[in-house]
């Protein structure tokens, strides 16, 4: 597991409140990891405290999974 | 419209003295103090280092982590309360007519440790930009308690919060027994909540030379009506008074721990922060009291006063007391539990409402605890009895609870005996 990877996870297991089991590269956050509208718009607010990076709110509505979550970060992290 | 008749059929309390309400009522009868150094900031650089904290208290053994994390402090304490309430009323809830039960929670100031946390963070982090968490609001604002309590339960009855600083819990148990003798609900959740022991609270209430500054001796620091009192004790907290219409709790059969009278409220019109020097408000809002409850001067036994240990508060206490009850006055207790429990703001009313129950329910009268001889304020009249240092064994057929908040807001019920 990649550093961004096992960031990432970390924040969604400590924000989510799920288990590390439950947190699949393709689970989605609303469908599968039981996150409302507020979770999620915490969620990237804490990738981007966490990665020195700032998600624009359209690039954000795109970020639904896991993996939607790494990808993006890998290609925009500094 | 004949008013219906009300009672308190549940309790709940997180207190500085105790985890449930049976704990803080021992320790209120033994004059226990729960105040101690501040364990929850660094308080190297404020005037006062000492406060009356919860303690030992795991918050997920009532509450999931995930629901945790959404609610500031103030409100998983609100929540732990009415939860032990609930459970203490016995009431069913896989039968209960749930779009009959309402919550109503004082609360003071609100969300104040979140609100720092967001606030400081933006201050340090300004040039990135607003990042503000999205729960911030829903997590700061003062009636989101008594939101999550419906939420937790699925009542449906009426649900707000009130908000008259000290008195803001006064308030609340109030409006429930009103919402309940109307008919607007047959079982009202009412209580209240606080927790402001961090940099800004203290800070805050520092400013105004509110708090004592006793850091040598947290203990000792509360001391009501003797004369070397320096301000009163920042406490958290949150208490939970379950109120039912007389009728509903029969009918399923519920313990009932004491019959709510009648309440009063009042401004004192006067100032933003100091009492009425002569206590008019205190006085206007005793007599509504009694005379919404249909009582003499001559009925009450006990009066939990609001008594913060500030100098003018305490005095002016006193005197409307005498001027209100007459003879009476020197015949009846006076306490203030403040000087054990330090003073919980917004939870206060309930807290001391629930000491009223308890005091009604086993005839005893907490103490006034930390008075020494010879420490007398020449303007208060020590024929009063303050039951200074040890409880005392009396029947209790009534008991009145004064609660005055900044702003001049006061706020007043009656507890007495249930009798058929």
């Amino acid at each position: 597991m990649s550093e961004i990877e096992s960031k990432v996870k970390a924040i969604i297991v400590d924000k989510l409140g799920v288990d590390e089991a439950e947190v699949k590269s393709e689970a989605s956050f609303t469908n599968d990891l039981g996150a409302d509208s507020l979770d999620t718009v915490e969620l990237i607010m804490e990738f981007e405290k966490e990665f020195g990076i700032s998600i624009p709110d359209d690039k954000a509505e795109t970020i639904q999974t896991v993996q939607d979550a790494i990808n993006y970060i890998q290609e925009n992290a500094k | 419209m004949e008013l219906k008749r009300v009672v308190v059929t549940g309790l709940g309390a997180v207190t500085p003295v105790g985890n449930s309400p049976e704990e803080t009522w021992q320790n209120l009868v033994a004059g226990k103090s729960g105040a101690a150094p501040i364990t929850q900031f660094d308080t190297t650089n404020f005037k006062t280092k000492f406060a009356c904290e919860v303690k030992n208290l795991n918050v997920c053994d009532y509450l999931d982590r995930k629901e945790v994390r959404k609610m500031d402090r103030y409100t998983q304490l609100a929540m732990i309360s009415a939860i032990q309430g609930v459970k203490d009323s016995g009431l069913d809830l896989e039968t209960v007519d749930k779009s009959r039960i309402g919550v109503v929670y004082g609360v003071g100031i609100g969300g104040i440790h979140t609100f720092q946390e967001e606030v400081v963070y933006y201050g340090q982090h300004i040039e990135a930009g607003p990042k503000f968490n999205p729960f911030f609001i829903p997590k700061m604002i003062s009636d989101i308690a008594a939101g999550q309590i419906s939420i937790h339960f699925g009542f449906h009855g009426p649900n707000y919060a009130t908000t008259s600083a000290c008195a803001s819990s006064t308030h609340a148990v109030a409006d429930a027994f009103n919402l309940i003798r109307l008919g607007k609900a047959d079982v009202i959740v009412s209580g209240g909540a606080e927790s402001a022991i961090c940099a800004t609270g203290v800070g805050g209430f520092n400013a105004m030379k509110a708090l004592s500054t006793r850091n040598d001796d947290p203990e000792h620091a509360s001391r009501p009506f003797s004369a070397s009192r320096d301000g009163f004790i920042m406490a958290e907290g949150a208490g939970c008074l379950v109120l039912e219409e007389l009728e509903h709790a029969k009918a399923r059969g519920a313990k009932i721990y004491a019959e709510i009278a009648g309440e009063g409220m009042s401004a004192d019109a006067y100032h933003i922060t100091a009492s009425h020097p002569e206590g008019l408000g205190a006085k206007l809002v005793m007599n509504a009291a009694l005379e919404d409850a249909g009582m003499s001067v001559n009925d009450i036994d006990y009066i939990n006063v609001h008594g913060t240990s500030t100098h003018v508060g305490d005095i002016s206490e006193a005197k409307a007391i005498k001027d209100v009850f007459g003879e009476q006055a020197f015949k009846l207790n006076i306490s203030s539990t403040k000087s054990m429990t330090g003073h919980l703001l917004g939870a206060a009313g309930a807290v001391e409402a629930m000491a009223c129950v308890m005091a009604v329910k086993n005839d005893i009268v907490p103490p006034t605890i930390n008075h020494e001889e010879g420490d007398e304020d020449p303007e208060i009249d020590y024929n009063l009895n303050f039951t200074f240092n040890k409880a005392q064994k009396r029947e209790v057929r009534a008991a009145l609870s004064n609660t005055f908040g900044f702003g001049g807001h006061n706020a007043c019920i009656i507890v007495k005996k249930y009798a058929e």
